[in-house]
């Protein structure tokens, strides 16, 4: 199996360079190790679209592939807060309500006390920020199991959304603004620059990586596979625009309906800065390190409590933003924002995507493609007309199958001694 | 060689409420030299390397390292003094990689963000200058290693910071014997290289294969201090179990560091 060198000596390695055919071993061999990372992801994503797609055409419509992003974005926001508080194999379930108590705070600066947008949304992302380190103190320094603080702030965080709504009132958010973000689209010449800029700056990344390494004489992948991963995500970007920036409008007389939603980029910009934080800052490092064995970042100088505390302070702050998302999708507040399948939705996307429960192990990106699955699931499911009871059972299969995945894809690990 | 010891302890004493668990300790570790610390459980060998790494504070006593009179309070003291200590537990993370283990806490950086080729670089270098070539991939994960492999990061990880003295604590308690002999080989290595080490161990063999000196704690007193070559195996578990054999030990009661350390310097010359 293993055709790369046995030894390794020094910078000046001699190992002969990966070529594609041992990359691909490579990774073949790791996934058959129970490294699968997102491959259930993607390939649920594949085989459910394919199914919706036959037993409803109009699953595959740019109407409905445009719907698929509003419906899942907030889901997506919040589990990927969700994926630093489970890197630490700690858990918050105390976000769908954390998302909902910053919504009604949003609907009341903006509508009831009439301030700005701006000011509203700040409202709102402090709000986070002060139940994140409110959690975060609870289970860093008082001691307490994440999993009861986080249960506890459930049912007292549904009680201030009540609150903050005077007893079950709907409010509405009327500012244009906050409404454009789930319900308004780019200019497509927009999109197209955003997807042009994206694939320049992610290409610029990876060959400037691969030329800073190849000049030190460190092992590199094979340059055809680097070139691979740019192409690939041209394609998917270019695709995806391709078929947002279509017409989706059933009268054009009435009204032009085309364009990538503007929560796309804002997923898209939070997903960049969060896997840079996760992978190239010392601080993402050591979320990994206090994940996988507390004791030994504890060791090496980490302040580990410091860290507990923060990632529940992103957790809380990116339910936050999913909570705005929400308000602006269903253009109110309403006691049930971030309530019912929320929370389990956003857990369930993150563990899809493939980060583990176990902690140590996971990314942002896997978020977004969990994310993607549950929004796929629920859409189809609805469009071939279940009930929501049928939904509900659906989903919690699934997330079922995710988390037994993440068990035997581990246990498949510490056997072959690989992860 | 090494007339004078990098680290020398005097007279340390450390209480645990009414337990005293050391008692007028002294201790001294020689560059280019290995130390084997041995004493059976309980009789103190963790709680002095824990007051030397500075995790405990003593009640009494002085260091004194290169000469220089100092106190430790905090790991962090001893980490700027160059000293090292790898735990008899590992202290590596299992989802990270050889080169994320080996900087872990103490990352390079550029600005902010992480300087990866540079540490892959040192890190590779740093297993370069210890013969290692066992590790298929500075990029695996820590959980894919063996045993010995697993030890040998942790070691090198204790190397990389120019460290001046590095405390093993029972580096080979977990390990076959293949791998045994290979983290031994490396810990004498580090010795030659002008490192000094102090190796705590319950293995006799090993510490017979790799020591210069052999310090034996009892009841948390240092019984005896001298030369490998100046002890025989039955004494040292005497040491160990009694306190005394023969002349050494307790019965002496001319000091513990006295003993061996004036003569053997003079009988024995160069180990390595």
């Amino acid at each position: 199996m293993s055709t790369t060198a046995v030894t390794q000596e020094g910078p000046a390695a001699v190992a002969p360079a990966p070529t594609v055919g041992t990359h691909v071993r490579d990774y073949w061999r790791r996934v058959r190790g129970g490294d699968i990372g997102a491959l259930p992801a993607v390939a649920g994503l594949l085989v459910l679209c394919t199914i919706f797609s036959i037993m409803r055409p109009s699953f595959l419509t740019a109407g409905n592939f445009a719907n698929l992003f509003t419906q899942g974005a907030a889901v997506t926001l919040i589990a990927m807060g969700l994926v630093f508080v489970l890197l630490l194999g700690e858990i918050d379930l105390s976000a769908g309500f954390a998302s909902g108590v910053c919504a009604a705070v949003l609907a009341n600066v903006v509508t009831v006390l009439g301030y700005p947008w701006y000011v509203a949304v700040l409202a709102a992302v402090f709000t986070g920020l002060v139940i994140g380190t409110a959690l975060g103190f609870l289970v860093a320094k008082v001691g307490i199991p994440s999993f009861v603080v986080t249960l506890a702030g459930f049912l007292a965080f549904q009680g201030v959304v009540l609150l903050l709504m005077e007893e079950g009132r709907n409010i509405s958010v009327r500012d244009p603004v906050l409404v454009a973000i789930a319900n308004r689209n780019l200019p497509t010449a927009l999109g197209w620059a955003l997807a042009g800029f994206a694939v320049a700056g992610f290409a610029a990344v990876q060959l400037l990586r691969y030329r800073k390494r190849a000049a030190r004489g460190l092992i590199n992948d094979p340059l055809a596979v680097v070139l691979g991963r740019i192409g690939v995500l041209a394609l998917v970007l270019g695709l995806a625009v391709y078929v947002l920036n279509l017409e989706r409008s059933r009268n054009v007389l009435i009204t032009s309906l085309k364009g990538v939603p503007i929560v796309v980029p804002i997923i898209a910009v939070l997903l960049v800065v969060w896997t840079f934080v996760l992978k190239r800052t010392s601080y993402g490092r050591h979320i990994y390190a206090v994940g996988g064995n507390k004791e030994a970042a504890r060791r090496a100088g980490i302040n580990v409590d410091r860290i507990r505390i923060s990632v529940f302070v992103i957790c809380s702050t990116m339910a936050a933003i999913g909570g705005i998302v929400a308000a602006s999708r269903a253009n109110s507040v309403d006691p049930n924002t971030g309530g019912s399948n929320v929370l389990l939705y956003a857990v369930g996307a993150a563990v899809i995507g493939g980060t583990s429960l176990f902690g140590g192990k996971g990314r942002v990106l896997d978020a977004v493609l969990g994310g993607a699955v549950v929004a796929v699931i629920d859409n189809g499911m609805g469009l071939m007309g279940y009930s929501s009871g049928v939904k509900y059972v659906v989903t919690g299969v699934v997330l079922l199958l995710a988390a037994s995945v993440d068990a035997l894809s581990r246990r498949r690990a510490s056997a072959t001694g690989n992860r | 060689m090494s007339a004078t010891p990098l680290l020398e302890l005097r007279g340390i004493d450390k209480s645990f409420g009414p337990v005293q668990v050391l008692r007028n300790v002294a201790l001294s570790a020689y560059p280019g030299e290995v130390t084997a610390l041995v004493g059976d459980n309980g009789a103190g060998k963790s709680t002095l390397v824990k007051c030397i790494s500075g995790i405990h504070p003593t009640d009494a006593g002085e260091f004194v390292f290169d000469g220089q009179p100092v106190t430790i309070n905090s790991p962090r003291d001893a980490a700027a003094l160059g000293i090292e200590v790898v735990y008899q537990d590992l202290a590596l993370c299992d989802n990270l990689d050889i080169v994320q283990n080996m900087f872990l806490g103490r990352e390079k950086r550029n600005g902010i963000v992480l300087d990866e080729p540079t540490m892959e670089q040192m890190a590779a270098e740093t297993l370069a200058g210890l013969s290692v070539r066992t590790v298929k991939s500075l990029r695996q994960h820590v959980s894919s290693l063996s045993g010995g492999q697993r030890q040998t990061v942790a070691i090198a990880k204790a190397v990389l910071w120019n460290s001046k003295l590095v405390i093993l604590d029972e580096p080979t308690a977990a390990l076959g014997v293949a791998q045994t002999a290979q983290v031994l080989e490396l810990v004498r290595r580090l010795a030659d290289n002008g490192l000094a080490v102090v190796l705590i161990s319950h293995n006799m063999n090993d510490v017979f294969a790799v020591s210069d000196r052999i310090a034996a704690l009892y009841l948390g007193q240092m019984v005896a201090q001298v030369r490998t070559t100046d002890i025989t195996h039955a004494q040292v578990v005497e040491l160990i179990t009694a306190g005394r054999s023969g002349g050494l030990g307790l019965a002496a009661d001319t000091g513990a560091n006295g003993n061996g350390a004036a003569p053997s310097d003079s009988t024995t010359g160069g180990v390595s």
